[in-house]
């Protein structure tokens, strides 16, 4: 085997550890566990989206739930908030859920970094820096306007970085993007308080939207990013091959018969796809793409086979569980569920990080 | 490689070395050529303009007394501050990369600056704290996150892998509570905080001064002895054990002697973002480096910084801009420029 390219950076080796969690365990028993967990979660997740839909500043039976989605009948008030209110906001949580922890998984298996997170691409920077143009120069203050803002500045910002990232002989290396993507950030940033610092109005709207929240979003928002959040989850949960023969470096991986500057690209893509719907529909939510795939891999070990459909279950999970508990601790007002995913998220993350013998990148 | 040149493997080691040595120094002198000159623009500029020349001469003590005023009292902690912000920032920030072996890693990211932000912003929003209060809290605030951080990750030794991941869970509760803390104040005074978390050398006075030198003469000593540990630290956990090294006692000293870099220099100046991030790898490239470049970093760390507040005072005519909104402005053109001419394999953090 040749040796991996020259990466001083990378925290870990290539993972030739994945048989290491689960050592003399029969592949097929080891498949037809991933598999139960996987219907498991599911089933966790179907749970809390019912909760999501009972539960808020009106307290809905589930019964009358399940009866507002089957029959539907106008005159009761019920069934008008489950209908107009509670199943959009649990729709855009799960689409912004599977996209984050999709593009999550997808970012650091293509530049081999556990501290990259779906924002790497500038995604984030770039969204946060068009909304705040958007508000500065233009007064815009309704969240539809923000969603098309937003989506252009990620897709702007991830398109420059990609760019930067190829420029030199090497083409977009992992450390060359993520170092670009960060820079960016940086610059973006950079702008983005400087209208901010200047302006106490733009800053008094910037300020909500930048947290983080799923309220307020209504069915026209989840009409506006469906589309691309489901284009991209396809495509996600294609490129598992990608992403495994990408993470054994990119020698190995070429002399396995892998294009990667294409695999690269193709992700890439795939990124800006969901992460840039995501934050547009939600503002930017950071921590969800950054740990969920690690949880992921904890339990799956190093294929991206399974890190990306766990990741695409069990970031909803933590999303919509946390948009549950936001509406329930601070009654009779909410907290954003930027800030409850991770104020819930982070410790049980630190436990299972100090639990576990970790699954390298 | 094949040379034309005959000469043993080790007579060519040791010239390879020297020429990479010579490279180094010449980094490090025109850096600190440009960072004086930066530092004497800077100390000239102002309301009232004093010729550079003259800036110079007050500075070597040949100065008028009006100029001296101006210079040493008004402008000179500034500027000083500035410095040394930025050359804690960029030894805190190779540190960090350089254990952690990840070119992403840096106080700002993984969680001090973060702990050092909330609790600041706490005393500035809930407390109604101003000036030496709220750096002392940011100290606090680095330390017990940084404290934390290390009790979290230890587990019969303490990876770097684990350490990174407890920094980023412990950095995200860290920034939501800023971010509830913000969107929970008035909007006047969460601006106030804003500020203070873009990081600005704004109303600084020889105190700051003060303080940085003091934790900068205590600290240099102990990074002297324990620099050459990091270069073996930085060949991995196993190589280092291997070669003899006490692996978690080195780290623990340069994760304390990192941490309270980052933090004096928040609690004098905020958390400027991006300095930390940007000096190591210019640091590396620019001195082909294959460890950590200490002094460049230091250097490129302080001369980002001095730069930034340069522009940040002046750019704009009367508009004074916090420094931190500048150093991204300033740092990432030239990190991007860097990359974009790196053409060897990986070449990077």
């Amino acid at each position: 085997m040749p040796p991996p390219p020259a990466l001083p950076t990378t925290a870990a080796p290539p993972p030739d550890s994945a048989t290491v969690d689960a050592p003399r365990r029969r592949p097929r028993t080891r498949r037809a566990t991933l598999v139960a967990g996987l219907i498991v979660s599911v089933a966790v997740l179907l749970l809390i989206c019912l909760l999501s839909i009972a539960v808020g500043s009106k307290q809905i039976p589930l019964s009358t739930v399940i009866d507002a989605l089957r029959h539907y009948n106008d005159a009761n008030t019920d069934h008008v908030i489950v209908r107009s209110l509670r199943v959009p906001r649990t729709v855009i949580g799960l689409l912004v859920g599977a996209a984050l922890g999709l593009s999550g998984a997808l970012m650091q298996g293509v530049t081999r970094n556990p501290l990259a997170d779906p924002g790497i691409l500038g995604v984030n920077g770039g969204a946060a820096l068009f909304v705040v143009g958007g508000i500065y120069w233009f007064g815009l203050t309704s969240l539809t306007a923000y969603v098309w803002l937003a989506f252009a500045g990620a897709a702007a910002a991830s398109v420059a970085v990609y760019a930067l990232g190829s420029l030199g002989r090497e083409g977009a290396t992992p450390v060359k993007l993520a170092l670009a993507g960060a820079a960016m950030t940086a610059m973006f940033g950079s702008l983005t308080t400087a209208l901010l610092i200047g302006d106490v109005d733009t800053f008094d709207q910037f300020r909500f939207w930048s947290v983080g929240s799923l309220a307020g979003r209504g069915s026209d928002i989840a009409g506006q990013v469906a589309p691309f959040i489901l284009i991209g989850i396809v495509l996600a949960l294609v490129s598992g091959r990608l992403l495994n023969a990408l993470s054994l470096g990119d020698d190995v991986a070429r002399s396995l018969g892998q294009r990667v500057g294409l695999a690269r690209l193709f992700t890439a893509v795939t990124v800006v796809l969901l992460c840039g719907a995501a934050t547009a529909a939600a503002g930017p939510i950071g921590f969800v793409g950054l740990t969920i795939p690690h949880v992921a891999r904890l339990i799956t070990g190093p294929d991206y086979r399974w890190i990306l459909p766990y990741s695409m279950v069990l970031a909803p999970i933590l999303l919509l569980g946390s948009d549950v508990l936001g509406r329930i601790v601070a009654q009779p007002g909410e907290l954003q569920v930027g800030i409850v995913t991770a104020v819930l998220g982070a410790p049980f993350f630190i436990a299972l990080v100090r639990r576990r013998k970790l699954a390298d990148l | 490689m094949a040379t034309t040149t005959a000469g043993t493997p080790a007579q060519l080691i040791a010239r390879s070395r020297a020429v990479r040595q010579a490279r180094s120094v010449l980094v490090i002198t025109i850096v600190g050529i440009a960072l004086f000159a930066t530092f004497c623009v800077s100390l000239s500029l102002g309301d009232y303009k004093i010729p550079v020349i003259d800036v110079v001469k007050t500075l070597f003590g040949q100065g008028d007394k009006a100029t001296e005023f101006i210079v040493n009292q008004l402008r000179l902690p500034r500027a000083l501050t500035g410095i040394l912000v930025g050359a804690a920032l960029g030894l805190s920030g190779a540190i960090f990369q350089s254990i952690a072996r990840n070119p992403l890693a840096s106080p700002d990211i993984i969680g001090v600056t973060y702990g050092a932000s909330a609790f600041a912003v706490f005393a500035i929003v809930t407390l109604g704290l101003t000036g030496a209060a709220v750096s002392g809290l940011a100290i606090a605030g680095a330390l017990i996150t940084a404290f934390s951080m290390y009790i979290l990750a230890w587990r019969r030794g303490v990876s770097s892998y684990r350490l990174i991941l407890v920094g980023i869970g412990i950095g995200a509760i860290a920034m939501s509570v800023t971010s509830y803390l913000l969107t929970k104040a008035r909007v006047e005074i969460a601006q106030q905080a804003l500020v203070w978390l873009t990081g600005s050398l704004n109303g600084v006075d020889w105190s700051e001064v003060r303080a940085l030198t003091i934790a900068l003469v205590l600290l240099t000593p102990l990074m002297v002895l324990l620099v050459h540990r990091l270069r073996i630290l930085q060949l991995g956990d196993e190589t280092a054990y291997g070669l003899g090294l006490r692996v978690e006692r080195s780290r623990l000293g340069l994760i304390v002697i990192a941490v309270l870099l980052a933090a004096v220099a928040t609690a004098a100046a905020g958390p400027i973002g991006f300095v930390a991030f940007v000096a190591p790898p210019i640091a590396r490239w620019v001195t082909r480096s294959p460890g950590p470049a200490m002094i460049a970093s230091a250097l490129i760390g302080a001369l980002v910084v001095a730069l930034s507040d340069l522009l940040a005072q002046h750019a704009l005519g009367d508009t004074q801009l916090p420094v931190g909104v500048v150093t991204g402005v300033v740092g990432a053109p030239y990190l991007m420029f860097l990359l974009a001419r790196a053409n060897r394999v990986g070449s990077g953090g």
